[in-house]
């Protein structure tokens, strides 16, 4: 009987009084990814801190391909790899020795580890790079060089906390592509993120938290067929007429101040926006796009939370190793 | 593998790790090799004239001073490098690995060892050329050697302790430059003790920078060692012997 690469049991945390998990539970079949959706402070880094050996969980249980991760925090650590906000390069080394030092960490054979390193250094396109201290890398290069960390051991799961937040479109397509390889290869994955998009792309189930409970999960599309209808999109031309059009919706409605954009469920599809085109051109305010488009990811969560996903906040560039 | 050959495998990697970082790293290399000269210099040329050192010219009274002010200071990089550790994130990438958690430290003070063992030899060839002429036997710089080890090893074993206390990188920076510099200020290292008023002087005599260097000042130039060896000794194995625990506690609570 194949091993479930993660499952989880009410599991519960809280620092001091603040309950950050109150009770999640969920299971990752190998080769699976599963993306935990949420907003800052919704408990999603936590859960990874619990299951990746770095916090002590206060109930519930936790097992990583069977092993339990309080009780046999060792074998635990010998199946994961941990990529993204938290982990991270050593600066001072080359990308080669980065790779090197976390196998002999992981206490693999000194001769496989430099094979393996060789390997991944051509899978992540960093051979060029690769004998070139980190600091002078470029951020997807240390994504990718993280990632490649993270895979020296051969991981059954793998913890991706976002692994993308700060990277620039290009690089987070191919960080994307790799990840999808992985899950082929049979990894279980496990993803944060804020990005809906992201989730969207890569995730075979979402799992969306909010104040550390799940507030739902399923497929992509069955979470969007919770969020219902189509919605209308328009584009207004002046900003004074952002007040009048929500008046004339009516209900849920969402604007954007500075694209000037209004979004509203079409409840009866097509005619909907007819109708709503009609209204705005009686009461003559100008609109520049209109039109009906399919629920997001980010409309589910505003559906199911009262409140949109906030984009995580610039961080600081992070400074060499030493000063 | 035991638990112990994971220890020392785990630590070589890191060890490894903490001294490229010295070696790659142009501050390190540069306050490394200019922390030394300067103070030895600044001593013997400006203030060294008007201080009396008894029958001992100054050079020789000074070199002992200088050299464990400047391992005192090399042995503090534990607190930096660890807070640095723990800044970047690449601490909880470690503590997700099935080595063992006392590596990560172990690392940082061996690296430390390596720093002094540069600093030392760099400053007994300035030494040489600013006049100090030892007159110490093999078995004497033998023990200036292990003596400048122990020490090293207990200076960063407590500055170990501060790394993992302090809040912030700049905390580290500070807090080890606010302890060391009084200290080897209020000893032996510069002056002879008996100029300061009295309670400076009682504390200035009897604390363990003041008994490390004039045990090694007597090996090096000669005098009276008295108790001192043993004392400096003593103090820092003490010292050794309770950090180490300490830091593994707390090492495990910034884990949780």
């Amino acid at each position: 009987m194949s091993k479930q690469a993660i499952i989880v049991k009410n599991l519960q945390k809280s620092y001091g009084d603040k309950q950050v998990l109150k009770g999640v539970s969920f299971s990752l079949g190998a080769g699976e990814i599963l993306a935990l959706l949420g907003p800052n402070g919704a408990g999603k880094t936590t859960t990874i801190k619990i299951l990746a050996t770095l916090l002590h969980p206060d109930g519930g249980s936790a097992t990583i391909v069977g092993h339990d991760v309080v009780k046999h925090d060792d074998k635990v650590r010998a199946e994961i790899g941990l990529t993204g906000q938290f982990a991270a390069v050593d600066e001072y080394l080359t990308g080669r020795e980065n790779i090197e030092m976390i196998g002999r960490l992981y206490h693999l054979p000194k001769d496989s580890v430099k094979a393996r390193a060789q390997e991944l250094l051509e899978k992540f396109d960093l051979v060029d790079a690769g004998d070139k201290p980190a600091r002078t890398y470029s951020g997807g290069m240390k994504r990718r060089l993280d990632l490649a960390m993270s895979l020296i051991a051969e991981p059954k799961v793998l913890f991706l906390d976002e692994p993308t937040t700060g990277l620039d479109p290009r690089s987070r397509m191919a960080l994307w592509e790799m990840v999808k390889d992985l899950a082929r290869e049979g990894v279980g994955v496990l993803l944060t993120t804020q990005y809906m998009e992201e989730a969207e792309y890569l995730a075979d189930n979402v799992m969306v938290i909010d104040h550390g409970i799940v507030i739902a999960e399923g497929t992509v599309n069955e979470l969007k067929a919770k969020a219902g209808a189509e919605r209308v999109e328009l584009i207004l031309k002046k900003a004074s007429d952002i007040a009048k059009v929500e008046k004339l919706v009516g209900g849920e409605v969402t604007v954007n101040k500075d694209q000037l954009q209004i979004t509203f469920p079409a409840k009866k599809g097509v005619d909907t926006l007819r109708e709503t085109l009609s209204a705005l051109s009686k009461a003559s305010i100008a609109v520049d796009t209109a039109g009906l488009r399919r629920p997001t990811l980010d409309d589910v969560f505003l559906a199911l939370t009262g409140h949109v996903a906030e984009e995580e906040t610039e961080k600081p560039e992070k400074k060499g190793a030493k000063s | 593998m035991s638990n112990l050959t994971y220890v020392v495998a785990d630590s070589y990697v890191l060890a490894k790790r903490s001294i490229l970082h010295i070696i790659r790293s142009f501050d390190q290399v540069m306050s490394l090799i200019m922390f030394p000269i300067m103070f030895m210099l600044l001593n013997r040329y400006v203030l060294g004239g008007a201080i009396d050192t008894g029958d001992l010219t100054y050079a020789n009274y000074l070199f002992a001073g200088i050299l464990v002010q400047t391992l005192a200071f090399g042995a503090n990089y534990t607190t930096i490098n660890l807070a640095v550790d723990m800044k970047e994130g690449i601490i909880d990438r470690f503590r997700s690995l099935p080595m063992h958690n006392a590596a990560v430290v172990i690392g940082h003070v061996t690296s430390d060892l390596f720093r002094n063992m540069i600093s030392g030899i760099i400053i007994v060839l300035v030494g040489f050329a600013i006049g100090f002429r030892p007159n110490a036997s093999l078995s004497e710089w033998g023990l200036v050697a292990l003596l400048a080890i122990v020490f090293t090893l207990a200076v960063s074993w407590l500055s170990a302790i501060l790394g993992l206390l302090v809040k912030s990188l700049e905390a580290a920076q500070w807090m080890g430059f606010v302890v060391i510099f009084p200290l080897t200020f209020i000893s032996s290292a510069f002056v002879q003790t008996s100029t300061m008023p009295t309670a400076l002087r009682v504390f200035a005599e009897n604390q363990p920078l003041t008994l490390v260097i004039d045990s090694m000042r007597v090996w090096l130039v000669g005098g009276n060692i008295g108790d001192s060896a043993w004392k400096a000794f003593a103090w820092c194995i003490v010292i050794i012997i309770f950090s180490v625990p300490i830091t593994a506690v707390l090492f495990r609570k910034r884990a949780r």
